[in-house]
């Protein structure tokens, strides 16, 4: 038994990565597949369906569009994130309770009615159909994740350094700036790649605000609402590729430094 | 006492209704090694904290070195600290912790270094000058936060129960560090601890506090041998607390009769404090002395304490070396008797409260 369950469990692990990954799987194979129509058994290798996206000025348009925003994102939004975990970790004030909840509100709301909720909003005040419409929209999304992360590091700071940069002379803005800046920034990476991968997949709030000014996950819902093409597979292997090499990136500074006990 | 650096004066600190400190007046000297000792929130932390200016006096005055502190910010005052989690900076090695104080006052970077490592040389860890602080023991992180704080060469060093994380045998060398560095630098340390043993094996004058307030202050001597109040000799241990009442026969206590206070008229109570290490045991029966039962013992190296109790359950606590044990005979049955002299015992003053 002892022996068995151990195989089991590992099967089981297996059948889940299966699970998650065979879809990504096989979107990448078939973005490499000759054939038009993703069937089995497989045409010829070519790269020709890279070729066409590369050539594409729309999809190009569209990238440069989804990295600046999500460069902008991760910027506004790791800034506002740092903030507000800060002021947690710093002061004591009455309504800090529903300060902190309305801050890590956003996530709980369907995107759906965020996404319509920010384009009534936007288009209200007169900033809707802009790329930094995006921008606003998703740093208010990610902030979140970003204070999260940053929260969980400042939690293992030892509440003595600041008092103890103070105490060697530092004003307390140098202290912010030599102690906490310091000690947070494996946090303060790992939110930027969260917020940036975040922000670079996200299609339904793009969608709604962005108008003309489309973003990859808004330009491949427009190739598949049209026709079967696999470019939409290389386009997908793609955003993956970015997006999981951001993820991956948050993990190893979160792992390497925050996680560590 | 030499000229003090500094002086508190009637300094209060009050948490809302909570009074941590109750109008405390201390004077430290330049260069004096004084121990703030008591029990947990008896205020020593506080008042270190406030001498550091990270708490404010809500009354009363602080000055050191005839400036008055109460207004001067922290980081202004050049009271470093020794912190009791050593508050290291883990994202710096063990050099660039010990220079960020003279970064902060703006010296220039190979100054800096230069200074730095004559420090951490001088506490015999040069050769750790570039390794994580995270990678370093604990003692050794211990001297890296002493070279941060004394690096800028201040007046005075604040110390927060500095020793309290180490083990026992590396409590006992950096006390003989402390001291050396005190006496080299010839600088004021205030050192904040609840250890009994380490106020007494190194501070010049020891203020024990209570509840706020200061309860004694005097040498580690005086403390123990004359405790002020039955609290002092309670806190400082090893002494037995006894009840004593002046009678025909002499002064009467639980435990016997010894000589009478010569000033001491018929009838007079007094509280005796007696070190355990004046009282002498033996098995000869002495007259109107109460039998002793031997409860238990205990061995710390070459000292051990013994602990008896009468009939009628007063303890009383007898120390003594080891090798005088056999003497004794513990392990066969039959009483025990327990005399000492007046002259060894300290007569506590009628309690005020």
């Amino acid at each position: 038994m002892t022996r068995v369950l151990p195989i089991v469990l590992y099967g089981w692990l297996a059948l889940v990565f299966v699970f998650i990954f065979a879809p990504i799987l096989f979107s990448v194979v078939f973005s490499f597949n000759s054939d038009r129509f993703p069937t089995i058994p497989l045409g010829s290798f070519t790269t020709h369906w890279y070729e066409t996206i590369f050539a594409d000025p729309e999809i190009g348009e569209a990238a440069i569009n989804s990295l600046i925003v999500s460069l902008s994102t991760s910027v506004i939004a790791t800034l506002l994130g740092f903030c507000t975990a800060y002021t947690d970790y710093r002061f004591s004030f009455r309504l800090k309770g529903p300060y902190l909840a309305l801050i890590l509100l956003p996530p709980t709301i369907p995107l759906i009615i965020m996404a319509l909720a920010m384009l009534a909003w936007l288009s209200w005040i007169g900033a809707s159909g802009q790329l930094w419409s995006v921008i606003i929209a998703h740093s208010v999304l990610t902030a979140p994740f970003a204070m999260a992360v940053i929260r969980l590091r400042l939690n293992q700071i030892d509440p003595n350094l600041e008092a103890a940069a103070r105490n060697l002379g530092a004003s307390e803005w140098t202290a912010l700036r030599e102690v906490i800046l310091p000690f947070c920034r494996p946090a303060i990476i790992s939110a930027a790649c969260l917020t940036a991968a975040v922000s670079f997949d996200e299609f339904a709030v793009a969608w709604f605000v962005s108008g003309l000014n489309k973003t990859v996950p808004v330009v491949i819902l427009e190739i598949v609402q049209g026709n079967i093409d696999p470019q939409v597979n290389a386009i997908g292997s793609l955003v993956f590729l970015t997006s999981i090499t951001l993820v991956v990136l948050a993990q190893v500074f979160f792992i390497s430094k925050v996680a560590r006990t | 006492m030499t000229e003090p650096l500094v002086t508190l004066t009637d300094v209060v600190k009050r948490y809302g209704d909570f009074t941590a400190v109750h109008t405390l007046d201390l004077e430290i000297g330049a260069g004096e090694f004084v121990a703030i000792m008591g029990p947990s929130g008896c205020g020593k932390t506080t008042t270190l904290r406030m001498l550091a200016g990270l708490e404010a006096p809500t009354q009363g005055e602080i000055r050191i070195g005839g400036r008055v502190m109460n207004e001067v910010p922290v980081h202004e005052r050049d009271t470093p600290m020794v912190w009791q989690s050593l508050a290291l900076f883990p994202f710096l090695n063990a050099r660039e912790n010990v220079e960020f104080g003279l970064k902060m006052r703006g010296v220039e970077a190979g100054e800096r270094k230069r200074r730095a490592l004559e420090w951490l040389e001088r506490l015999e860890i040069g050769e750790f000058a570039e390794r994580n602080v995270e990678t370093l023991s604990g003692g050794q992180r211990q001297r890296v936060a002493l070279a941060r704080s004394l690096v800028t060469e201040p007046q005075i060093l604040l110390l927060d129960e500095p020793l309290s994380a180490l083990d026992a045998h590396l409590v006992i060398r950096m006390q003989g560090v402390l001291t050396r560095l005190q006496r080299e630098l010839g600088i004021t340390f205030v050192y904040v601890t609840h250890s009994q043993s380490e106020a007494f094996a190194m501070a010049d004058r020891v203020v024990i506090m209570s509840q706020g307030r200061i309860a004694q202050v005097g040498s580690a001597r005086e403390i123990y041998r004359a405790p002020a109040s039955r609290f002092v000799a309670e806190f400082v241990g090893r002494n037995n607390i006894m009840k004593a009442t002046m009678t025909h026969e002499g002064l009467e206590t639980p435990f016997g009769f010894c000589n009478a206070p010569p000033e001491a008229s018929l009838g007079d109570r007094f509280t005796l404090v007696l070190a355990a290490d004046q009282v002498e045991i033996s098995r000869t029966e002495i007259a109107w002395h109460a039998p002793l039962r031997l409860i238990s013992e205990e061995f710390i190296g070459s000292v051990v304490t013994l602990f008896f109790e009468t009939e009628g359950g007063e303890e009383i606590k007898v120390q003594m070396q080891e090798r005088a044990l056999a003497e004794l005979d513990l392990d066969s049955d039959g009483p025990f008797y327990a005399r000492w002299n007046l002259k060894d015992a300290h007569i506590l003053p009628p309690e005020t409260t």
